[in-house]
């Protein structure tokens, strides 16, 4: 276990930190902020002080209290749109590669149209038609999302069926769920962990990016891509406020970043991440 | 090799009519229609009727796709629900700003990022190549806005380089033009250019790994005719879809650029339009983009089948 632990690389460590305080900010976030979300503390945008460790933002409410606040909202909404997009994503992926025939002809032409529209402009068309709520965001997101798992979850699924061991499982007449969950889906996983990782980096970066444009979460809930365009204009005062929600975003997409390097590299995730 | 390019292009119309039924599919989720959603509160049947009828609500869906599809191919892309004004007249000069702000963007950042990705490449596991890719991956994990906030505060606020806002106009001349979109231009250089020298140097670095490469170098030849005259050409048709795939991120990338700078491009007047709900603009929008995107990875793969004489046989 030891030898194991010191084999991590350095950045790899530096990636488990950021993520754990992340993790541990978007579970206990609210509890450790010192003041209220929408509580007005003092007069718009305070520099830092050590009453105000982040200062202020543009209504005057404590930026640090927002920030441990808004990562519920942050990560919590990529967090479970990515979740949704592999439970979709994976077994249709599954299924699309055990069948074979129409099935998959169906599924992936499917998937090849909605990946010729950019992410970004097939999100805003449905926003446009249904308006920005957090439902909404998580399942479009989820929904768009899944195309990517379901590519890799079906190439992956492919190289495993036709390995000896589930080709064995066949003839001995298992059934497809059988296969699925105990011959593919353990032989999958470092891939589609590495895959995960990646894909929560990019929704979390599109929820803060649709929020950074006003098209995502909406006030009164605190997030990290609205705060950065809430409290923008304050750069042209040469005042740091949106830094602050603007390099909590940055920080954690390194972090997630650093391990899924480390996952990648270490040669836990060799088959089918070569895409 | 014609006939290989016919049936691409043919192939890319046929994915421009699906990727056109998709967005009007996606514009028609709407519970309820377009028509209650103008009148809100104020609606009386007879004014929802009337509304319906104006808009031609009352056709079936297939019909009023058909209708769309046959004005956005003649030039008529309808009228904004907002101000009454034809679409076409808002969109078209807002996507001619766009499409100079990309373009300023990737004649910058493609040199550079395909020069940096093969001199990685040639130095694998060198002092260069290792310090290059970590400071690349920093770049890709760095959103836009926190990019071009600490460009604005810098370079802008600071030391009064460069206007913190791309402010352009019809009639700019060329220089103020270029004065005005450089901050926007090299927050997108910075994120393409960290993206686009990673899968250059995965590109050229699976074609060093080939067998002729080691001949070649085994020979005796110089590093600098290997990588030139062996591995390049080679190379070439991957770096090709590389480039395109990230001329393709910059369609996109260059939304949220355009909200931090504020530019008059097609991008942040496609978000408008969403946040006004304001249906046959964001069609358009949609559909241009989409068209965009297309059209660029189609010209990208003929290019590539134009560059390696194997795609142009396949099997």
């Amino acid at each position: 276990m030891t030898s194991k632990l010191k084999a991590i690389p350095i950045s790899a460590w530096l990636g488990l930190t950021i993520v754990t305080l992340n993790l541990l900010v978007f579970v206990f976030g609210p509890m450790l902020a010192p003041y209220g979300m929408n509580e007005i503390v003092g007069a718009p945008f305070d520099p830092p002080s050590s009453q105000f460790w982040f200062g202020l933002d543009q209504n005057g409410r404590d930026m640090f209290s927002r920030l441990l606040a808004g990562a519920q909202m942050s990560i919590g909404v990529s967090l479970a749109a990515s979740l949704i997009s592999f439970s979709i994503g994976i077994p249709l992926g599954f299924v699309a590669a055990l069948f074979g025939g129409w099935v998959d002809t169906v599924l992936s032409r499917i998937v090849d149209t909605v990946m010729c529209i950019p992410v970004l402009i097939s999100a805003l068309v449905v926003l446009q038609a249904l308006g920005s709520s957090v439902p909404v965001l998580i399942f479009t997101i989820a929904l768009l999302d899944s195309t990517r798992v379901f590519r890799l979850a079906r190439v992956v699924a492919q190289g495993i069926s036709v390995l000896e061991y589930a080709e064995t499982a066949r003839l001995r007449g298992e059934s497809l769920g059988w296969l699925i969950t105990r011959e593919i889906l353990p032989n999958a996983l470092p891939p589609l962990i590495a895959e995960f990782g990646m894909r929560f980096c990019f929704t979390f970066l599109f929820v803060a990016g649709l929020s950074f444009l006003g098209l995502g979460i909406q006030p009164p809930f605190a997030d990290w891509g609205g705060m950065v365009k809430d409290n923008q204009q304050a750069i042209l005062y040469g005042l740091y406020a949106p830094l602050f929600p603007a390099a909590a975003i940055a920080l954690l997409t390194i972090g997630v970043n650093l391990v899924v390097d480390w996952l990648l590299n270490s040669g836990a995730a060799t088959q089918g991440a070569d895409r | 090799m014609i006939q290989l390019i016919l049936k691409r292009v043919a192939l890319g119309i046929l994915t421009l009519l699906l990727v056109s039924a998709l967005i009007f599919a996606g514009t028609q989720l709407l519970p309820g229609d377009v028509a209650s959603a103008i009148l809100g509160q104020n609606a009386t049947p007879q004014s929802l009727a009337a509304l319906r009828q104006d808009l031609g609500l009352d056709l079936p869906a297939w019909q009023r796709y058909l209708t769309w599809l046959h004005g956005f191919v003649t030039g008529d892309l309808g009228m904004s629900l907002a101000n009454r004004q034809p679409v076409a007249d808002l969109l078209w000069p807002r996507f001619g700003n766009t499409m100079a702000l990309a373009a300023y963007a990737a004649i910058v950042s493609v040199p550079i990022a395909v020069l940096l990705g093969l001199a990685a490449a040639v130095r694998r596991g060198g002092m260069f190549d290792r310090g290059i890719n970590i400071v690349a991956l920093a770049f890709v994990s760095l959103p836009e806005y926190f990019l071009g906030l600490l460009l604005i505060l810098f370079l802008s606020v600071q030391f009064n380089l460069l206007p913190s806002l791309a402010d352009t106009y019809s009639g700019m001349n060329f220089g103020d033009w270029l004065r005005a979109t450089t901050l926007p231009a090299l927050t997108l250089v910075l994120v393409t250019v960290a993206q686009m020298m990673r899968m250059t140097r995965t590109a050229v670095l699976s074609v060093m790994d080939q067998a002729y490469v080691e001949t070649a170098f085994l020979k005796g030849l110089r590093t600098k005719r290997v990588v030139l005259r062996h591995a390049l050409p080679n190379a070439a048709a991957p770096i090709v879809n590389v480039v395109a795939f990230n001329i393709a991120y910059l369609i996109t990338g260059v939304v949220l650029v355009e909200a931090i700078f504020n530019y008059n491009g097609l991008g942040r007047f496609m978000v408008d339009a969403v946040a006004k709900r304001d249906l046959p603009l964001v069609q358009a929008a949609a559909m241009v983009f989409g068209a965009a995107y297309v059209i660029l990875n189609s010209v990208a793969d003929i290019a590539a089948i134009a560059l390696n004489p194997r795609l142009r046989h396949p099997r």
